[in-house]
């Protein structure tokens, strides 16, 4: 974790330095006597605190304004359910709900969410009382290597409440209409959710049997 | 990402006189500026969440159309009955566009500030005039398939990349802002993004910290209103090019184009000819183009695009 105050050289700084002073193992302890060669002053990092509830529990935490809310959850939570993946918001590893609403984690910061509700897989369910979507999961085998599993259940059950609030999408046909609980809703809908092992097909039987559907 | 102060803006007018500093953005949504602060390719020293700004309100204006705050996330607008009522082309380009978690995330204002795609601008360490004005553009001469067929220029041939803003431009949107000082325009959406020119890194016409507080809707138009993106996948993926038209049961209409250009592409005379069919349209439209060997099919794409379009419109009006 991050300590803010002691460590005066900023990264800009260790870079100008070079490959030299970070291979001599000297990182914390370099004096430098010429300023970065950048007309930016880059501020010192900052700390402020930010309270925002999880899975029902409040929680207040001081972070780096660079935190992002999935490195806040996995690295000073220790709430690692959430996954990292590409950290960019093209696979939705990290997908979490924040009051009620699937967002990708990695492109919102902690600072943000004063105040917020997140519920991530942890809050689901648990080993003893699994989520009808987790216990649909390990019946329908929708998963291979389970790494992009907490992000496609967090998704998929907040998907089904946007699809029952008659949110519309690409493939909805009669935008006046409510929209479908149908198969192509659902692949449409959860193409923000990328599986490496392409258990797609097994994922969907999981989505539709919790929406009350026949596979 | 650099380090950044932060601080949470209580009124727009109290926003756009953080943001005036150098070196200050607005934060909304995030997902386009974080992404892009990940990779260095944005280092603001200071954000200012607009967030806590209540302008996330969908209204009617008193000539009959819809002011919608610039915060209002681009799920809920897609999703407004009086949207898919009477802008049904705003509805279909929303939907068309990212994923169910990103567009619960982004913003109406940000969707039309987002930066191109152009993988020349995402990558630090190549030359590009939008990242490093005046260090050159690595997409021309480059691998340019994804890439400007027109509106481009010698500095820069990067495409915009919304689908929002295609249909935005269609239906006459005005951006409506405030100024540090606290006056206020609307800005017509044809003026808002700039063609690169010279200055490729300034691409709307807003000025240091004015901030967008929403866009205006004219007096809904009729008219069967389609928007069909042409990608290499089904979903979640940028145009390679994408059509929004406006059809009317007389054959007359508006086109806009999205992924040939580097703004929303629109030309109201060329549009003229649309009772002539697609190719009289398209024609006109890239009548200046300068494709390239690896982009040229999107000049054939789009009038086959805006053929599909009409064709169903006779069949279907």
């Amino acid at each position: 974790m991050r300590s803010s105050g002691a460590f005066k050289v900023t990264r800009r700084d260790l870079m100008v330095v070079g490959a030299a002073a970070i291979a001599a193992g000297a990182a914390p302890a370099i004096a430098l006597d010429e300023p970065a060669a950048s007309a930016t002053a880059w501020p010192e990092a900052v700390f402020p605190t930010v309270a925002f509830t999880v899975n029902g529990e409040p929680r207040s935490l001081k972070v780096d304004t660079r935190t992002t809310l999935l490195d806040a959850l996995r690295e000073q939570l220790h709430m690692t359910g959430t996954k990292k993946g590409c950290d960019h918001g093209q696979c939705g590893a990290c997908t979490v709900m924040v009051n009620g609403r699937r967002i990708n984690s990695c492109l919102t910061l902690a600072v943000m969410h004063e105040g917020d509700s997140v519920t991530t897989i942890e809050g689901l369910g648990s080993p003893e009382s699994l989520h009808p979507m987790q216990a649909a999961f390990i019946k329908h085998d929708g998963y291979q290597c389970g790494y992009c599993t907490p992000g496609q259940i967090c998704s998929s059950v907040a998907m089904l409440k946007e699809v029952e609030a008659g949110v519309p999408s690409l493939v909805t046909d009669d935008l006046t209409a409510s929209p479908e609980a149908s198969l192509a809703e659902f692949r449409e809908r959860m193409s923000g959710n990328i599986c490496r092992c392409g258990a797609y097909s097994n994922i969907m039987e999981a989505i539709q049997e919790v929406a009350g559907r026949k596979a | 990402m650099r380090p950044f102060t932060y601080e949470r803006a209580r009124t727009p007018r109290e926003a756009a006189v953080a943001a005036r500093a150098e070196g200050a953005k607005f934060i909304a949504g995030g997902t386009n500026l974080l992404d892009l602060m990940k990779l260095e390719i944005e280092t603001p020293t200071h954000l200012v969440d607009v967030n806590g700004l209540a302008l996330d309100k969908i209204e009617p204006t008193g000539d009959g159309g819809l002011r919608i705050g610039a915060l209002v996330r681009n799920t809920d607008l897609a999703a407004d009955p009086r949207v898919r009522k009477n802008y049904l082309l705003l509805s279909r380009a929303l939907l068309a566009g990212a994923s169910g978690q990103l567009r619960n995330k982004a913003t109406t204002a940000g969707n039309l500030l987002q930066r191109t795609r152009c993988p020349y601008f995402y990558d630090p360490n190549q030359p590009c005039n939008k990242r490093q004005p005046g260090s050159g553009c690595s997409a021309i001469g480059g691998y340019t398939r994804s890439l400007a067929v027109v509106g481009g220029s010698e500095a820069c041939i990067a495409t915009h990349s919304s689908d929002m803003a295609v249909a935005m431009r269609a239906l006459d949107a005005k951006v409506e802002t405030v100024q540090p000082d606290g006056s206020e325009r609307a800005i017509p959406i044809a003026d808002f993004h700039r063609l690169p020119g010279d200055t490729p890194h300034l691409e709307t016409a807003l000025t240091p910290g004015e901030l967008i507080t929403s866009v205006v809707l004219p007096k809904p138009v009729g008219g069967k209103q389609v928007y069909l993106k042409v990608r290499d996948r089904a979903s979640y993926a940028f145009a390679l090019v994408s059509v929004g038209a406006i059809v009317h049961s007389d054959g007359t209409g508006r086109v806009a184009l999205g992924g040939v250009a580097p703004k929303p592409w629109r030309d109201e005379a060329a549009e003229a000819d649309l009772p002539r069919g697609a190719k009289a349209v398209t024609g006109r439209l890239f009548a200046e183009a300068q494709p390239t060997d690896e982009n040229a099919f999107k000049v054939q794409l789009a009038e086959r695009t805006l053929g599909a379009i009409l064709t169903e419109a006779r069949a279907n009006p």
